[in-house]
């Protein structure tokens, strides 16, 4: 077990060094998109929910990981078409400038 | 063959996790941000695809249930949301994920307990980091979009004794792991650690004042993404490890950059409510007093403006607040017109989020190339006739630049006070967030025009037009 923690730590860091070079210098214009968009990513704790949610045989936990994915829905959802609506509202007005 | 269906699902993660990181990429510039916001959510539905045909998960009728109530009030969330709204709307979503990844964690522990006779102590350890970060992400954000929405004041929240009470509540935090680890099947304990990380969150936001919310929400932003590796970490799933590390990085970044543009550290963001700003709007209240204020009307103002040849409008959170930004469109429209050069100064700190002011000047389609940022507009003040502040007063405060012993002294701002001629369009002489006395507003060069920013506008759109 104290091997998948390693293991998990690895990945954690090397992503989070990716996540800092990805994200470094972006324009002002995108801060609050990239919010957005990263805040609809961070809902990936749909997947699991999703994993706790799927015992075919009520107990506590599945219905915690309902309300999981419930709640993690809505920010997937959410989350992804406001930032879509925002970068519309980009894109029109650099075409008409 | 049975080994085909986890490869499988471990290979579409590894194709999900390439996606969000080639979506946020594109992100980061305009022309391809759009594509990339859709880049990332392809990459989150194979996600959730693949976890479906999961041996684990069976209980197919109740999760589609799930799945259409959420996506149902995201979608309506997200369509029917006003732009000047959208920092609720991330914190409240924030909130949303901090929640999810609380609840698989606690989900896992009741699963676990059920099961196990004896649980490894990693399992242990990592659901109490998933519920501490998930639990702090939930109420932080909470109280967060409590605060923008103004269900509760927006200034700091102090008592007596706040740091020593959250001391003692870290305190009995780790003690309180410290015996869940050493018996897992202590439910009391279990129960009270939920419980007092759910009330870290609350008093962790509740001394933050409102104009540091923008620092506020990208931080919980960053949470929201911790909080999901956490979960990551207790169902050993590498696809919530990398996710949440994304968005981690990406939040600690924006959270950064917030504060450089305010000149503070982070720790004086979150602590420096605990009584340092007070002694300082006492002593600069005083010697404003035998200062004076030019006021100007809306006819003089239109007068200054349609003969400029340069105008660069300051648009502050004020603008935001009234719902001027379509009035100051059409303001800078009838300008434009009569051949005067317009262009928009945005403060890295303007609005409620970071680039907030961007997307609200969007929604009124004030063009994309007309907004510039703080360092590309203050060399231009110095020839630009007329300076248009308009709901904004720290981040115009030249106070930053040559009073020392000022609070905000050493913030970067943007130089209006070196154009020809400023206007200050503002309700009346209140101090900013900060609490500073700004003297640009007692400046010869300096017209006051009072008005809500709303009914300003309008009347300057009006007396425009007749010139």
């Amino acid at each position: 077990m104290a091997e998948g923690i390693i293991a998990g730590l690895v990945v954690f860091t090397l992503a989070s060094f990716v996540g800092f070079e990805v994200i470094n210098k972006i324009p002002p214009t995108l801060h609050t998109p990239l919010m957005s968009g990263s805040n609809a990513i961070s809902g990936i704790a749909i997947v699991g929910a999703l994993l706790v949610a799927g015992d075919r045989h009520w107990n506590l936990s599945v219905a915690l990981g309902l309300l999981g994915v419930i709640l993690a829905t809505i920010n997937v959802v959410g989350g992804f078409l406001v930032t879509d609506r925002m970068l519309q509202m980009f894109k029109k007005k650099e075409v008409k400038a | 063959m049975s080994e085909f269906l986890p490869t499988g699902i471990q290979l579409s993660y590894l194709i999900a996790s390439a996606l969000f990181i080639i979506g946020l990429k594109q992100l980061g510039s305009p022309a391809t941000a759009r594509q990339g916001n859709v880049v990332g959510a392809i990459g989150m539905l194979i996600a959730i695809v693949a976890t479906l045909l999961d041996r684990q998960v069976l209980n197919y009728e109740m999760i589609a249930l799930g799945i259409a109530i959420g996506a149902g009030l995201g979608a309506v969330m997200a369509y029917r949301v006003a732009m000047t709204d959208m920092p609720q709307m991330v914190g409240l979503l924030n909130g949303f994920g901090g929640a999810a990844s609380a609840l698989v964690a606690v989900g896992e522990f009741w699963r676990v307990t059920s099961v196990m006779d004896v649980v490894p102590l990693s399992e242990t350890i990592t659901i109490v980091l998933s519920i501490l970060i998930g639990g702090i992400t939930l109420t932080g954000s909470l109280l967060a979009f409590a605060k923008l929405q103004e269900l509760v004041p927006g200034a700091p929240i102090t008592f007596p004794f706040q740091q020593p009470v959250n001391l003692a509540i870290v305190v009995t935090f780790l003690a309180g792991s410290g015996m869940l680890i050493a018996n897992p099947h202590d439910l009391p304990v279990f129960l009270t650690l939920v419980v007092l990380s759910l009330i870290l969150g609350f008093l962790f936001v509740l001394p933050i004042g409102g104009a540091d919310t923008p620092v506020v929400i990208s931080l919980l932003n960053s949470f929201s993404g911790l909080a999901a590796s956490a979960a990551g970490f207790v169902l050993m799933n590498n696809m919530l490890i990398i996710a949440g590390a994304l968005v981690g990085a990406s939040g600690i970044i924006l959270t950064e950059l917030m504060c450089r543009a305010m000149n503070r550290t982070l720790a004086n963001v979150l602590f420096s409510a605990f009584g340092s700003t007070q002694t300082a709007t006492a002593g600069a209240v005083a010697d404003s007093e035998d200062k004076t204020v030019r006021s100007i009307d809306s006819e003089q103002g239109a007068m200054m403006l349609g003969y400029a040849r340069s105008v660069v409008v300051v648009p502050g959170y004020g603008m935001a607040v009234a719902q001027a930004q379509h009035a100051v469109r059409e303001l800078t429209d009838q300008l434009e017109r009569l051949g005067v050069e317009v262009k928009y100064a945005i403060h890295p700190v303007a609005g409620r989020m970071p680039g907030h002011m961007n997307v609200l000047l969007a929604e009124a389609n004030v063009p994309y190339t007309q907004l510039y940022d703080m360092d590309d507009i203050n060399p231009e003040f110095e020839r630009t006739d007329v300076a248009l502040v308009i709901g904004a007063n720290d981040v115009v405060n030249p106070a930053a630049r040559t009073n020392q012993s000022s609070p905000i002294y050493g913030m970067p701002i943007l130089e209006v006070d070196r154009a020809q001629h400023t206007i200050v369009i503002k309700r009346g002489m209140n101090a900013g967030f900060s609490g500073v006395e700004n003297e640009l507003f007692y400046k010869n060069k300096t017209m006051m025009l009072f008005g809500s920013a709303k009914d300003a506008i309008t009347q300057l759109v009006a007396a425009v037009k007749e010139l």
